[in-house]
């Protein structure tokens, strides 16, 4: 501590008598809080290990009680199994695909938009900007009905049309997470640039975009998790099993095999592996996006 | 902004169009996705439609069954409204708790930081199903340890009473997105304050409902709006774990809307329960707005009325 003084006089010695057990207290408050947040986390982390210990169990090891955590005979087979009782490896291809497809498209279109928002002066800007922020309220719902009878009108119903167009116009909240990091790269660049005699495109593709990588990678990071995960989309959209994604597979796995939980477990930790691993790798870009505009992942 | 009334330098007049082009995606995709459904919307609430047969003018029926008519309708604007107020304080309260505990220089941040953030980027369908399986009746993560102490757990999906309950535990495990928000606020607090309150004789407590918390209330205001707007739009879970059940107990508007729209094929009736969402959520949303000028506060800045 700053306060602390050199030098003691006898007065003082009762009061460092006491600043003693002020640190004993300090350390004891220390142990209380990593008690605490340590409790937390095991809290959040036993779903996943039950997951993980569940899948590779047999359908009998699943109803021991008490459950065995570490399963004897780790059936690892589960994971092969899964693929032969769904054609699995197809959704996971329409699944990454759809996800590609989207994630460029966010990226192209946000970044486009942002850029004319945060680094470009035209009239309206600021009323498109408000009316922007302004749908970020709006619930997807309103639009639904209608949009499902214009696709269904064109005949994109059960094709990916419905599921990667939109994501090729911009996006509210991705478009306003990008704009917040073009605000903060020195306008000077610009203008340096201009004089250099870049053109505005020049600008957007030579200065702001290298300088936003960590940005971009969040945008698409984030669209990432949302396509893969989406579940509503592909539940309206797409009807042949050839085209399913892994949520629609997983849901017709559960509802034919709904009590071979050591299966699906198997199945939906296979789902999650591509998000996980993003998440181990990429965590800065996760925190650096959230915090900068308050989007959860 | 700076543009007004008087002529365009070439270079400008250039800039001008260079953001309306820029911008394009968005204005068209506004129109097309957004501007324009939400017109057609409009129109379907006085019609029918099975996508079938031609769509048919009926008025203000739909308005009047949705609001007086249909008891269902109550049930799932109930539930949804039980779920976001009991599901969205608890996770500000439990996010904001951890958030302060590892803003205390503690050892090991960043893995503890992992840890919660962890559950929030996972989502969707295997989410729901890995849920199912610890609420399970007889073999589940939770009775299977009850059973350990000799008690015999509830269906916690299956019973009327506990469906909802669980769901809302369930949304905790997400609780780490709103710390590390919570977290870059904190260490936002510039700690002068801090130092200032101490000098002053401010005690912990004190420092904590006198500085902590009106300093980070932009972030938990922001917080409180995203989370409802969310929570009332929860689809997924009700739809695998419960399917809305049992005795509409979880049926979630947005679940009541799908029903209507994609399996009764009311195409008329689910946009006007599309609407009563839209301005359920607005009214939410004004409400905690007009709220906030009593407990939000903004450093350096007039509050506005």
């Amino acid at each position: 501590m700053s306060l602390e003084t050199q030098v003691q006089r006898p007065s003082q010695l009762a009061a460092h008598h006491r600043r003693g057990s002020y640190r004993l207290r300090k350390t004891l408050g220390k142990i209380i809080i990593h008690a605490v947040l340590i409790t937390g986390a095991v809290f959040l982390m036993v779903p996943l290990l039950w997951m993980f210990s569940t899948s590779l169990k047999s359908l009998g090891t699943v109803m021991v009680i008490p459950p065995e955590w570490i399963p004897e005979e780790p059936l690892w087979s589960n994971y092969a199994e899964i693929f032969q009782v769904v054609p699995f490896g197809l959704y996971i291809r329409n699944t990454a695909f759809v996800t590609l497809a989207d994630v460029v498209g966010k990226i192209i279109s946000c970044s486009l938009v942002a850029f004319a928002f945060a680094r470009l002066r035209w009239r309206g800007r600021d009323t498109l900007f408000i009316i922007m922020l302004a749908t970020m309220m709006l619930p997807t719902q309103v639009t639904l009905v209608p949009q499902f009878i214009i696709y269904r009108y064109l005949g994109w119903i059960d094709t990916y049309f419905p599921l990667i167009l939109p994501n090729w116009f911009g996006g509210p909240f991705l478009t306003f997470l990008l704009r917040q990091f073009f605000m903060s790269i020195p306008l000077e660049l610009d203008d340096a640039a201009r004089i250099d005699g870049a053109t505005i495109f020049g600008i957007y593709w030579r200065i702001i975009l290298p300088l936003s990588k960590p940005g971009l990678a969040a945008v698409g990071i984030f669209t990432f998790n949302a396509s893969w995960n989406d579940f509503f989309a592909p539940l309206i959209y797409l009807h042949s099993r050839e085209r399913y994604t892994l949520s629609l597979g997983l849901r017709s796995f559960q509802d034919q095999n709904y009590t071979e939980w050591h299966l699906l477990m198997a199945a939906s930790l296979v789902a999650m592996v591509p998000v996980l691993l993003i998440f181990f790798f990429a965590q800065k870009y996760f925190i650096q996006g959230i915090v900068f505009t308050g989007i959860k992942g | 902004m700076t543009t007004g009334v008087y002529r365009l330098s070439p270079m400008r007049r250039n800039e001008e169009l260079a953001g309306w082009l820029f911008a394009s995606p968005w204005i068209l995709g506004f129109l097309l996705f957004t501007a324009g459904p939400m017109l057609i919307s409009a129109g379907f609430a006085f019609a029918e439609y099975n996508l079938l047969q031609p769509a048919q003018w009926v008025g203000t029926a739909n308005i009047e069954k949705a609001l007086s008519g249909d008891p269902l309708v109550w049930q799932s604007l109930k539930v949804t409204t039980i779920y976001a107020f009991v599901s969205v304080p608890l996770q500000i309260v439990f996010g904001l708790i951890i958030a302060l505990l590892l803003n205390t220089n503690i050892r090991g941040l960043q893995y503890y930081r992992t840890i919660y953030y962890l559950p929030s980027v996972l989502s969707g369908v295997a989410v729901a199903l890995l849920w199912r399986w610890i609420y399970a009746p007889n073999y589940g993560l939770i009775n299977a340890l009850l059973a350990g102490f000799g008690i015999q757990g509830p269906g916690w999906l299956s019973d009327a009473r506990w469906a909802l309950p669980s769901l809302i535990g369930m949304s905790l495990w997400h609780v780490g997105g709103g710390i590390v928000i919570y977290l870059a606020g904190l260490q936002g607090v510039p700690t002068e304050i801090y130092e200032a309150a101490e000098v002053d004789g401010a005690g912990w407590l004190t420092r904590f409902w006198n500085v902590t918390i009106p300093l980070i209330t932009p972030v938990l205001f922001y917080q409180l709006i995203i989370g409802i707007i969310t929570a009332l739009q929860v689809f997924t879970q009700a739809l695998i774990m419960t399917n809305g059940g049992p005795h509409d107990s979880t049926l979630f508007f947005v679940l009541y809307l799908y029903r209507n729209a994609f399996q009764f094929f009311k195409m008329g009736y689910a946009s006007v329960l599309a609407w009563i969402l839209f301005f359920y959520i607005l009214l939410l949303t004004l409400l905690v707005y007009r709220s906030s000028s009593v407990w939000v506060f903004y450093s350096g800045e007039v509050k506005r009325s």
